[in-house]
């Protein structure tokens, strides 16, 4: 397990990597819904 | 009456639509993914072992040295992508959303890539940052990127937007190697290739694997979703500019 020494640097490195994917991938799906609203479905080629 | 009190028959299909760009394909690697990630916290933070020299702060490595790996495997592919709409050929502009949905999810591990090692710095270094040659590299790649993304939304029409973002990626590109390889033409302060030289092993060596693997899982998810993200918004622009086009030829008839 981690020393306490360095918890903070190690374990702030982790939550600074997964929050940062978490943010971002919150973002990208809000706007995925946001255009999606003005595209229907048959226009879209992965569908 | 607002369209969420509408019928269900009577209501277009998309304003429902929860996952635009969700598959069943890019479900099953999202929920691979999450399950890397669980995997990842659990070898990275409670079942490796600490090192001898670099004690707890070896842990940092197995979510630094992934998205370092990420940031250049998404450049290379903003990079390749760019080539091949440059060329006549091939020219398509599902290259061209490729290549921004790589960059932006490269500049967002490239920057992981920067804490993380500023942080693991700090234990290692005693100091959050210093000019050396890798780091220095590193945020100037960074920095380039960003400007690519910058340079993505100046305007225009889709061709033009493709043309430009795709010479300045196959330029950007190029800074990569000069990145790698400074922790070998330099000498600075920043450690050599651990993995390479095979200084890792055990449950060490296993957690990096985890590590590396789950965040190329991540990276095809996010990439897919990305570029879809763009596909919609191309279409949302196209469909605007027809509207604007219908209005402007119906006021001239009306004026004749």
């Amino acid at each position: 397990m981690i020393a306490m020494q360095n918890a903070a640097h190690v374990v702030g490195s982790y939550v600074v990597t997964l929050g940062g994917i978490a943010v971002y991938t919150w973002r990208m799906l809000a706007q995925a819904r946001k255009a999606a609203r003005e595209v229907p479905p048959e226009d879209r080629s992965w569908t | 009456m607002t369209s969420t009190q509408l019928p269900e028959t009577t209501r277009p299909a998309h304003t429902a639509d929860r996952r635009p760009t969700s598959t069943r394909f890019t479900r099953v690697l999202g929920t691979a993914v999450i399950v890397g990630i669980g995997w990842l916290v659990l070898f990275g933070l409670v079942l490796s072992p600490d090192d001898r020299v670099q004690k707890e702060g070896v842990r940092i490595l197995y979510i630094h040295v992934p998205s370092a790996w990420l940031a250049y495997l998404a450049f290379g592919v903003t990079g390749l992508s760019s080539i091949a709409y440059l060329f006549k050929r091939t020219r398509n502009l599902t290259w061209d959303r490729l290549a921004g949905a790589s960059a932006e999810v490269g500049v967002l591990f490239m920057g992981i890539t920067l804490v993380t090692g500023s942080l693991w710095g700090r234990i290692s270094w005693g100091t959050y940052w210093t000019w050396d040659s890798r780091l220095t590299t590193t945020a100037f790649l960074f920095v380039t990127y960003i400007g690519y993304l910058a340079v993505r939304d100046l305007g225009g029409t889709h061709q033009q937007r493709a043309k430009r973002s795709a010479v300045l990626a196959v330029l950007a590109m190029l800074e990569v190697p000069l990145v790698h390889f400074s922790v070998k033409w330099w000498r600075p302060l920043h450690q050599q290739e651990s993995v390479a030289e095979g200084k890792l092993d055990g449950l060490m060596l296993f957690s990096l694997f985890v590590g590396i693997i789950t965040f190329t899982l991540l990276y095809v998810w996010l990439v897919m979703h990305r570029q879809r993200v763009l596909a919609l918004r191309d279409m949302v622009d196209d469909r605007g500019l027809d509207a604007a086009l219908t209005a402007r030829r119906n006021e001239a008839l009306e004026a004749r």
